[in-house]
């Protein structure tokens, strides 16, 4: 999403799907991942009238409260909403005004861009990579101005080539890849495409049944080009809604969990010369500052005041980055010693850290030791017997988690039992396992306090409600000993390397429970001379030092109160909305990152003049300019300023035609062309089959993503031998890797055993009845699962032929009251060509009866 | 009597969360009862002496619709003219002033004669009391001025608790909507049925057939008890018959079906 509007969020909030009046669910089951966000949809349908559409590869809870369902395939969503941007194109159903104001539909491409039989221009085939030189625009004779042609009839501006590109998605070409019966595909688009009315907002929701592809980002870059066409974004009702896969997902992802960024979603620093200094360093990672002549900090920081064009609001990312070194190593971290930007680590750049590589360098014996902390590989990771195999490798593991998991106990006898033997799968013996493991048992959620950030980025602080049972302890406290501990043992070390450990700034309270607010302190941000927390938000940052930030994008959420103490604000508690107009902003609980703004790219909701609605809804403008408004009484002579229930997207007095409406693009709009480095496979979305599938590419000549790192070529299963689409999901009984609820008698009951669903249709091909015990296999393993056959599922036809799906779900292990096979002993070691998020949705398998 | 109170349950609304279930298990503090996994969501077969409330679901499929997968939260509807509490040979049953008919274990011997009487059969046995057991429309907490346990969980909001004839107004209203609305056949189910209504209000998205509930449960409980009831259940009567002399019909129905024995209840 960074790369369509400038930030990787859910744009709107939970709340706020009560003021929509079309619901696309794809790649979602929400009423079973996200059951909250039915009661709102429920709100919206009772008031407003609102639709439901739910697309997706199965009859779900989800499809039941829907009033419109489509199937299609697992992994054709490209095709799917490609023909929804070629249909909106082709009948002029764009919000016309929205587009040419607040998109690069108008901004010319550069002329060596292209795109042909698949590959877009720049492809090395021995490499599976892209290089990106030609993914650019037009610019005038300066170098910087970027060329346009507002009447969008160009054949180089982004429109036109984007016209062209999805032209290729007609209606009977989509059908034949997705298996959609053209009837429901037609109803789908006639009314998700009513939103591009401009008194109508559509919202998209969407989950892991979009991301967990080879072609996940794309799959999401393409909800991104169906709303700005639509005029979707920055409205009420409206937006690209990730709906996370559990809660403080959005948190973990803010403070960098990932292997490729720093807090704030900077990119993380590299071991090469581009990175060999902090000003190098901020030079590749601030948009447009490649080439500045800045030789050291000061000069730098004269060209961030100077401003440098095309950076778009990053152009402050020197200041986010000192301040985190600041919280990071306090006095050690100053002017002479370049910020310690020397003590970071730097990743080697040609080196992949996800999950999938992790494991994989495991497996080659490459990693000592693993921590694992809310988290259960040996069920939740992607060809998991391989992944169980590699953890024998290591020296040493410990496990963090309420019970003994299926990972704290990968080395027993039952952890390698399978229901039949199979050559092609390695096997262990207990005996033979080395590996020392350790467990540190974990107290849950209700029995320690602190803050999680939801999938609306509402940071909300969650009190104790009961004491930890026995000797389990907070995930913060468990952190806070180790830290103190590695300190203590370097703490009289003299070696050079060792100064990061010795200087790292640590204290979070004086008790022995670590307390959250100091840690919530550190990540709102301080000035340095007193400690005060940075109220005013991330606008105040310094990047000489003087301030401290552990991640910017949480800035302000800490105040000072007037009795002096502290307010932090994610313990803000006042159910009262705060909109005039009935929106459900509900400012005040709780508190959402950037500055409280409950609506990203809100400048969208009114016309581009800055007052005016619009055509016909009033009643869902988030801000408007008002031009005779002193915003701040210490600068009386700055007037004008946006006004309204929501905190602007954009800068506070700047007036209409210089608030640019999605502020962290470098361009300032929504961009349906992905520029430069935003994709490693291409500009726009193209369809690729998955990895494993059972259909040849209809739309070009490239079978799978072009891009996709291939990690074990030789396990990629073909149709002949393994016939049926496979996929996998949850159900709402069961949470995650179910090492939660399979433990929860009350829960067990439910959902007491592993099972697959199959279609009618394919039960009667492989003589399987409901309730048989069936045993499901692919290159990577086979797994025994109870059979539901269902009407619920049912072949796709797909360019004339039957295609059948096997249906798994993914959250059993062998411990817990309810037990069963790991489905992700079937799924395969290839992931998304940006995120290395894992294809869990797509696969090739057989199913037979045990 | 006082003003009826009482659940309105929508099954337009209800997502098969089943945190009802959950809910009522933990307020009522009964066990788990683990039955395998055979093919339907639902996984337990019916209620049972320690789970008193349970979601079906059930698919149809017929070409002007497509598939629909219709979910009903069922437990004992507290019916306003209840027959258990006519049968009970221990009067162990009473109705509270607001509408909610509640089972006296200390008084109960077990016979299981309300749980053929049932429209529902909804009663059911428990060994580790000997006795039968049901939902009790969470009587103490609604005495309390709490709601029932599945109604404050339920986080879709087809569940809600109030006045019955409140709740009418709402579901009559609700029904039009979902007629105008991609439900012609949308329904109450609750308001009359057996004459003077139950104190549980279903909206219906369809015809009751279609959520497995009996059409007419007065007209036609003989033969559904009979056939649904009785059969399953003819392990446990075997005692209860025996030592009651008021239901010979039974015995004489036993001794014809004796083959089904070992099929008796589940708990
Ligand atoms: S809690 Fe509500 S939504 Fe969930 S199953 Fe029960 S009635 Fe349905």
């Amino acid at each position: 999403m960074s790369p369509a509007f400038g930030r990787g969020v859910m744009t709107n909030h939970i709340v706020d799907l009560k003021n929509t009046d079309v619901a696309l669910i794809m790649g979602s089951n929400a009423a079973e991942n996200h059951p909250i966000t039915m009661k709102w949809l429920g709100e919206a349908k009772r008031v407003r009238g609102a639709k439901i559409i739910h697309v997706d590869p199965r009859y779900t809870r989800t499809s039941v409260i829907s009033d419109l369902y489509a199937p299609m395939r697992s992994g054709t969503d490209i095709a799917f909403l490609g023909g929804m941007i070629n249909y909106i194109i082709q009948n002029n159903l764009y919000h016309k005004e929205y587009v040419l104001a607040y998109t690069n539909a108008s901004y010319l491409i550069a002329d060596g861009y292209d795109f042909k039989d698949g590959l877009f221009s720049g492809y090395d085939a021995a490499k599976r990579t892209y290089d990106n030189k030609t993914w650019d625009y037009q610019y005038e004779a300066d170098g910087t101005t970027v060329l346009k042609d507002p009447t969008l009839t160009n054949p180089r501006c982004a429109f036109q080539l984007m016209a062209k590109h999805f032209s290729r998605y007609d209606i009977d070409s989509v059908c034949k890849i997705t298996g959609t019966p053209k009837n429901k595909y037609l109803e789908v688009l006639k009314l998700y495409t009513s939103t591009g009315a401009p008194n109508k907002c559509g919202t998209i929701m969407y989950a892991m049944g979009i991301t967990q592809h080879t072609v996940g980002s794309q799959n999401v870059k393409s909800f991104a080009n169906v709303q700005l066409l639509l005029g979707n974004m920055g409205r009420p009702g409206g937006g690209v809604n990730a709906l996370r896969g559990e809660n403080n997902v959005q948190g973990a992802t803010d403070m960098a969990l990932l292997f490729h960024i720093i807090p704030g979603y900077i990119d993380s620093p590299m071991n090469n010369a581009a990175n060999k200094d902090l000003v190098s360093y901020l030079k590749a990672v601030t948009p447009g500052a490649a080439k500045l002549p800045a030789a050291n900090m000061d000069e730098f920081r004269a060209a961030v005041a100077a401003g440098i064009p095309n950076s778009g609001y990053k152009v402050n990312t020197s200041k986010w980055v000192v301040s985190l070194l600041k919280s990071w190593w306090g006095d050690a971290c100053t002017k002479n010693n370049d910020f310690a930007f020397h003590y970071m680590p730097k990743r080697d750049a040609a080196k992949n850290y996800s999950h999938i590589a992790m494991f994989e360098a495991m497996y080659k014996k490459e990693i000592d030791g693993l921590f694992v902390m809310g988290s259960n590989p040996v069920v939740g990771g992607p060809n998991a017997n391989k992944e169980q195999t590699a953890m024998c490798n290591l020296k040493w593991l410990v496990s963090v988690d309420l019970w003994l998991n299926e990972t704290a106990e990968f080395w027993t006898y039952e952890g390698w039992e399978r229901p039949e033997k199979n050559g092609k799968v390695e096997q262990r013996n207990p005996k033979n396992i080395d590996t020392e493991v350790f467990f540190l048992p974990a107290c849950a959620v209700y029995e320690k306090e602190g803050t999680a950030a939801q999938t609306g980025r509402w940071v909300q602080y969650r009190w104790k409600g009961a004491e930890p049972v026995g000797e389990s302890k907070s995930d913060l406290w468990i952190v806070d000993e180790l830290a103190k501990g590695i300190k203590k043992l370097y703490a009289n070390s003299t070696l050079p390397q060792d100064e990061p450990l010795k200087n790292m700034t640590w204290g979070y309270g004086h008790g022995e429970e670590p307390e959250p607010i100091a840690v919530g302190l550190e990540l709102s941000g301080f000035t340095v001379a007193d400690k005060k927390p940075i109220a005013s938000g991330f606008g105040s940052l310094k990047d000489d030092g003087s301030t401290a930030c552990g991640n910017w994008v949480y800035c302000g959420q800490m105040a000072t109160k007037p009795d002096g103490s502290l307010l932090y604000k994610p313990m803000n508690r006042d159910n009262k909305d705060n909109s005039k107009t009935g929106l459900g902003l509900y400012s005040n609980w709780g508190w959402a990152w950037p500055v409280n703004r409950r609506i990203v790219y809100n400048r969208c909701s009114v016309q581009p003049d800055g007052v005016t609605a619009w055509p016909g809804d009033d009643a869902r403008v988030l801000i408007k300019w008002d031009a005779t408004k002193v915003s701040d009484p210490l600068k009386p002579e700055v007037v004008g300023s946006w006004v309204g229930d929501d905190v602007c997207d954009c800068v506070k007095t700047a007036p209409p035609d210089k608030a640019v409406p999605f502020l962290m693009r470098p361009e300032g709009t929504g961009c349906f062309f992905a520029a430069k480095a935003s994709f490693k496979e291409g500009p726009f979305p193209e369809h690729y089959e998955p990895w494993e599938s059972p259909q040849k590419n209809l739309m070009n000549k490239q079978e799978f993503n072009p891009a996709i790192k291939v990690w074990e070529p030789e396990k990629q299963g073909k149709v002949e031998e393994y016939p049926f689409v496979g996929t996998t999901y949850r159900v709402v009984e069961h949470w995650q890797t179910g090492a939660l609820t399979r433990n929860l008698p009350w829960l067990a009951e439910l959902m007491p055993n592993m099972f697959v669903e199959i279609s009618e249709e394919l039960g009667r091909l492989r003589k399987i009845e409901n309730g048989d015990n069936v045993i499901v296999s692919t290159t990577r393993g086979d797994i025994e699962a109870v059979a539901c056959v269902t009407k619920r599922i049912k072949p796709y036809i797909v360019d004339g032929k039957e295609v059948h799906m096997v249906g798994a779900l993914w959250q059993y292990g062998f411990k817990g009251y309810a037990t069963g096979d790991p489905a992700n002993r079937l799924t395969p070691h290839v992931g998304d060509a940006n995120t290395m998020i894992p294809e869990y949705k797509a696969w090739l398998c057989d199913i037979r009866r045990a | 009597m006082a003003r009826l109170m009482t659940n309105l349950y929508d099954v337009s609304k209800c997502t098969a969360c089943r945190g009802c279930l959950v809910a009522c298990k933990d307020s009522n503090q009964l066990p788990a009862v683990m039955e395998p996994f055979k093919g339907n969501y639902a996984t337990h077969e019916d209620t049972n002496g320690n789970t008193y409330t349970l979601i079906r679901f059930i698919e149809h499929e017929d070409p002007v619709d497509g598939v629909r997968w219709n979910f009903l939260k069922y437990q004992c509807m507290h019916c306003l003219d209840a027959e258990c509490m006519k049968v009970c040979p221990k009067k162990a049953y009473r109705k509270t002033e607001w509408g909610a008919t509640i089972h006296d274990e200390d008084k109960c011997i077990g016979c299981q004669y309300c749980t053929y009487a049932c429209p529902f059969g909804i009663p059911k046995y428990r060994t580790r009391t000997d006795t039968v057991t049901k939902c009790t429309l969470c009587y103490e907490r609604v005495e309390e001025g709490l709601k029932p346990a599945c109604v404050r969980t339920c986080p879709s909001g087809a569940l809600t608790f109030g006045y019955r004839d409140e709740l009418l107004q709402q579901a009559e209203a609700r029904v039009k909507f979902l007629r105008a609305n991609g439900f012609p056949r949308a329904t109450i189910y609750g308001k009359l049925e057996l004459g003077s209504g139950t104190n549980k209000i279903y909206v219906l998205t369809d015809t009751p057939d279609k959520f497995n509930l009996p059409v007419d449960p007065k007209v036609s409980a003989n033969t559904w008890v009979w056939q649904d009831w009785i059969k399953p259940y003819a392990g446990w009567l075997i005692p209860v018959a025996l030592g009651a002399s008021a239901v010979s019909f039974v015995t004489n129905r036993l001794i014809n079906k004796g083959d089904d024995h070992a099929k008796g209840g589940h708990e």
